[in-house]
């Protein structure tokens, strides 16, 4: 007789800690056959609410740690990840109903992806700001900041689109509210798990399942979130819908990109969207 | 402190006030380096912003005529003849010969030696007699003998006094010696009024400028002076700027007046009238007064007299209608 | 007190410039008329009508769209970077050449003192130019492509407004799009002049085209289809309002919104330039500056003696004719702009702060405010929060370090912040923690094309100047 697995329980992430929804809710995962999965926790709007909360509050440390630490961080994201491979593979085979090849192609370009993210933690300042020759006696210099707390709703490449939107943010400084793939959430929790085990202090990225159309108006009128990054948004009037409720306090908006080939090597604009340029003045004297 | 302390309780503007700063260098130091500091580029900045004011028909005539009677009509040069200075005199009391109405100026400045001839040529005209005293320019002479320089200023009949501070002193932070040196040559100075010359080219920065007003105020330097004008850069807006704000200052929290004499570099109306209005603005129109406010200068007197003549007969003069002494 | 030393009046002369009596609209290099009701723009100072305004409508609007548009794919966008570089060293040319003239123009229709228009605006306005047409051939070492995007459709404010204007044109022109621009409806007559210049420069027809008129016609630059990238100034409602209106588009949008900026002055400041800094900070420009330093966080332990000598400083700005060339603080722009400082002035009185106005005598005639200190402000009070956008500075103290970080970032504006403080590392430690585009220390209030300038939080996004400045008007390093 075959011994009974212990399934695993997928839960939200929120503040390092791995919580029930708060409303008791759950939804039915299945595979790409139909068959169930999981119960994936389903994310209420004070769940969001708890999550911009946990991201405001790991951003001041987050932001203030130096990009050398950040950097060895999002790298030792990769590694774990590394690690855990034939998890995740297996995962993606399922929800996706991929070859394994195909798994493979994606979870190495996930674990290459954090490893060019965490490289640019300190160099973006350098390649982004400029000293800025005056005409007086001023020392300039524009440097980019981290904007803040960054909502994402997360595209549908349920590993490689999860960490392509999100190693950008937080390599960068800024911490994170991602609303995974409706359809495919669980790699997103065991993704956060594995960030959870890999020195990421908590609240720095915030993972949340469950209906996109329900918890994204929650945080793109969120008046303590600072970006929204659309690119999972599918449907245009909802984006449009999203982008009007940002303008109530002037999020950055990133506009959707779905259909994003994953696979290509990004540039510097998932970044830079969500930097702001500082320039400090001062005089130059005796 | 020296015996000569007791000194230093018989000069006004001390007494009593500034008794705890002034007990011992490290006092000093710390008060006179916890004077705010100076931005470069602001105070500047300030300086040229005041100089774009726009001095126009009577307020330039105005300014013009207390120019004048502020400057301190200046020769000190190694080739100065009694001769020489017996003009200058001349022509510190009358500067226009053809205009009455031309005021005189407030002093002619002479080395020491001269004192006697300027004395006699100014007689009770009431422009006074300043004398350059103690190893003026360097200030480089044992302590007696710039006593002594004093002393025989005075006796001459000088009325005021221009000393130069020990900058060797100041910027090797004895501010003390310096303190104490200024105390010493006031009492050598008798009634005579005492001008502290910091040399300002020499001490470079304005924070050093800050310091050394208020360390020649708390002495009882009766004015502070900028410069020897054998120094470059001699006095400048900004320099000018900083000692200004010590002279107001300094009453706010005392109650006393200093006067304020910017030299050398100063030659033409436009540049003094761009003094004239950071006296105004910066320090307050009671300084618009030659007991508060002087000018270091020689060749300032005929551009101010040329530009007197513009004002009176409405065209251009030119230097042949003004004498050269 | 009566001074000894009165400066007689110094005025400028109005000689240089030639207002028309009307104005039409600058449309595909022709001035035509327009089609909306036409207003008039008046002299702040005096309340004298200068002259009569085209009004665009949507139809005007969108003539210019097109005209812009036509000349984006004929000519501009085919253009070689150098040969635009050109055209924009020519306009910087002119602008100096004509320096004086539009300097009185700009104080008559704005009120800013003569000496601010002649000695910041248009010397900054030239130098805009010169700095971006250096950029036009140079594109493929920005950083961002050298792909324009089209037709840019830009929206400036009254308080700076030709330097506004360079702000928007010169880089858009640089970076090879096109572009219609709306000035402000109280201050239009010194980018009908800017059109001029361009006829002068020999620009192509439709590469600039200027619209005037009111929210309406902004509105209609806003959201015309075939406007590719919008770029505003102004007020932070307005741009919430352009947020929302281009939501959804493929438009790109760059806002310079709002600010409340705190200058913080530390005790152990270098004092005579911090006074400097805090006047110049809320007085330049009557305070009509979205980065005007209209929070003063002063340290307690220094807190009388500023006050002191900040009052005894405010006591000697010279208030008045705009186009004297004494004058520090000019006239307010609008009745409706001095109706909401009053306003936001008697509510800080009712809230319970204390008020001081410099003695200053106002002039009868036009729009004066005179330059005015609160005392005992808390975060609480609305003068405290709201932009009040006039020469009104409001005091607040603190202790330590931690309390004036918190307290200057405790609010929605995040565009600019000063510092006064001798100490080294305290500098770049407030600079890091200050949520602001701009941090000034030891200074305030400096602008050059060289350095970016825009805001975080509510204050808006995107860079206007310096390479930063290109980002705008480029389709990125990436497409």
């Amino acid at each position: 007789m075959s011994r009974i697995d212990v399934r695993k329980t997928y839960k939200l992430y929120i503040g390092g800690q791995f919580p029930r929804s708060e409303s008791g809710r759950s939804y039915v995962v299945n595979d790409a056959k139909g068959r169930l999965i999981a119960n994936a926790a389903q994310a209420s709007r004070k769940d969001a609410r708890d999550a911009v909360v946990a991201a405001r509050a790991a951003f001041g440390g987050w932001s203030g740690k130096t990009a050398y630490n950040r950097a060895q961080v999002v790298y030792r994201i990769a590694e774990v990840l590394e690690g855990r491979r034939e998890q995740l593979e297996a995962e993606l085979r399922a929800a996706e109903g991929i070859s394994a090849a195909k798994a493979r192609t994606y979870v190495d370009a996930a674990i290459d992806r954090l490893v060019w993210y965490a490289g640019w933690a300190d160099k973006i300042t350098q390649v982004v700001g400029n000293a800025n020759p005056v005409a007086g006696p001023f020392f300039n210099l524009s440097t980019p900041e981290p904007s803040g707390v960054i909502a994402v709703v997360a595209p549908r490449g349920a590993l490689l689109g999860l960490v392509s939107v999100v190693a950008p943010l937080i390599v960068t400084g800024n911490t994170v509210v991602v609303i995974a793939s409706q359809d495919n959430p669980l790699t997103a929790i065991t993704l956060g798990e594995v960030m959870a085990t890999s020195d990421l202090p908590g609240g720095v990225v915030n993972v949340l399942t469950g209906s996109q159309a329900e918890i994204a108006p929650w945080l793109a009128s969120h008046m303590d979130v600072n970006g929204l990054d659309l690119t999972g948004v599918e449907d245009a009037e909802v984006a449009r819908e999203l982008e009007v409720a940002a303008a109530d306090n002037l999020k950055r908006v990133r506009r959707p990109a779905p259909d994003t080939d994953w696979l290509l090597e990004p540039g510097l604009d998932r970044m830079t969207r969500f930097m702001e340029t500082k320039t400090v003045w001062h005089p130059i004297g005796v | 402190m020296t015996p000569t302390s007791s000194s230093t309780a018989s000069t006004a503007s001390s007494a009593g006030v500034f008794d705890d700063i002034v007990r011992s260098e490290s006092s000093l130091r710390r008060f006179l380096h916890g004077l705010p500091g100076v931005d470069q580029v602001g105070c500047e900045a300030r300086a040229a912003g005041l100089a774009t004011r726009s001095i126009k028909t009577t307020s330039k005539a105005f300014a013009i005529d207390l120019a004048i009677r502020m400057v301190d009509l200046t020769t000190l040069e190694g080739q100065d003849t009694h001769g020489k200075v017996r003009a200058l005199a001349s022509k510190a009391m009358r500067p226009d010969p053809a205009d009455p109405s031309c005021p005189a100026t407030a002093a002619v400045c002479v080395y020491p030696d001269m004192v006697a001839t300027a004395k006699q040529t100014l007689g009770e005209s009431g422009v006074n007699v300043a004398a350059v005293a103690t190893a003026f320019p360097s200030g480089r002479a044992a302590m007696d003998i710039k006593l002594a320089d004093t002393r025989d200023a005075v006796e001459a009949g000088a009325d005021e006094i221009d000393m130069v501070i020990d900058r060797g002193a100041f910027l090797s932070g004895r501010y003390l010696d310096v303190y104490e040196e200024i105390v010493q040559v006031k009492e050598a100075c008798g009634d005579a009024h005492l001008k502290v010359i910091f040399e300002t080219g020499e001490l470079q920065t304005y924070d050093n400028v800050r310091r050394a007003s208020w360390l020649a105020m708390m002495a009882g330097g009766h004015f502070i002076k900028t410069s020897t004008g054998k120094v470059q850069p001699a006095a400048t807006l900004p320099v000018t700027l900083i000692m200004l704000e010590a002279v107001r200052d300094f009453r706010d929290q005392t109650g006393q007046m200093v006067g304020v004499k910017p030299a050398g570099g100063i030659k033409t109306t436009k540049d003094a009238i761009k003094y004239l209005v950071m006296v105004n603005e910066i320090a307050g129109p009671d300084w618009l007064d030659p007991d508060w406010f002087r000018f270091g200068a020689s060749t300032l007197l005929n551009d101010l007299l040329m530009q007197r003549t513009k004002m009176t007969t409405g065209r251009y003069s030119g230097p042949d209608y003004f004498t050269l002494d | 007190m009566s001074n000894i030393f009165e400066y007689a009046p110094a005025p400028e002369s109005r000689a240089v410039v030639d207002i028309k009596p009307s104005y039409g609209l600058f449309i595909n290099g022709e001035f035509v008329d327009g089609h909306g009701t036409s207003f008039k723009t008046v002299n702040p100072a005096t309340e004298e009508v200068l002259a009569e305004v085209a009004e665009a409508n949507d139809a005007d609007v969108d003539e210019a769209v097109k005209a812009a548009r036509r000349a984006y794919t004929r000519v501009w966008s085919r253009m070689s970077g150098a040969e635009r570089a050109k055209y924009l060293y020519r306009i910087a040319r002119i602008i100096q050449e004509r320096g004086r003239e539009l300097a009185v123009l700009e104080s008559i229709d704005n009120g800013k003192p003569i000496k601010e228009s002649r000695d910041v605006d248009i010397p900054v306005v030239a130098a805009h130019f010169f700095y971006y047409a250096g950029w036009a051939d140079k594109l493929e070492h920005s950083g961002y492509g050298s792909t324009p995007l089209g037709v840019a459709g830009q929206v400036i404010p009254w308080n700076f407004p030709l330097l506004m204007l360079a702000w928007k044109i010169a880089p858009a022109l640089a970076c090879g799009n096109t572009v219609v621009l709306k000035p402000a409806e109280t201050t239009p007559l010194t980018a009908l002049l800017f059109a001029e210049i361009c006829q002068q420069a020999d620009l192509p027809p439709g590469v600039v085209n200027i619209v005037t008129g009111a929210g309406d016609t902004g509105r209609a630059i806003v959201s015309h289809p075939d406007v590719d990238k919008v770029a505003f100034t102004g007020s932070t409602e307005v741009g919430k309002a352009i947020a929302r209106a281009v939501a959804g588009t493929e438009k790109k949008v760059t806002l310079e919104l709002g600010g409340k900026a705190a200058n913080i002055v530390f005790d152990d400041a270098p004092l005579d330039q911090a006074i400097e800094g805090i006047v110049n900070g809320i007085f330049f420009n009557q305070g009509h500056v979205c980065c005007a330093g209209s929070r003063l966080l002063v340290q307690e332990s220094v807190a009388d003696e500023v006050m002191e000598r900040l009052k005894r400083r405010m006591a000697t700005l010279r208030v008045g004719d705009p186009l004297d060339k004494n004058t520090d603080v000019g006239a307010i722009n609008s009745a409706e702009q001095l109706a909401k400082i009053r306003e936001l002035s008697d509510i800080g009185e009712a809230e319970g702060a204390e008020r001081w106005s410099t003695p200053c005598e106002l002039p009868t005639n036009g729009y004066w405010f005179a330059p005015t200190v609160f005392t005992g402000v808390s975060q609480a009070h609305r003068i405290a929060r709201e932009e009040i956008f006039g020469p009104v500075l409001s005091v607040l103290t603190f202790r330590t370090p931690s309390e004036a970080v918190e307290k200057a970032n405790n609010t929605p504006f995040g565009l600019s912040a000063g510092v006064w403080t001798d100490k080294g590392s305290r500098i770049l430690s407030m600079a890091n923690r200050l949520r602001a585009g701009v941090v000034w220390a030891n200074t305030f209030n400096k602008f050059d094309p060289t350095s970016p300038f825009g805001g975080y939080k509510e204050s808006g996004y995107g860079r206007e100047g310096g390479r930063h400045g290109l980002e705008a008007y480029l389709k990125g390093a990436d497409s």
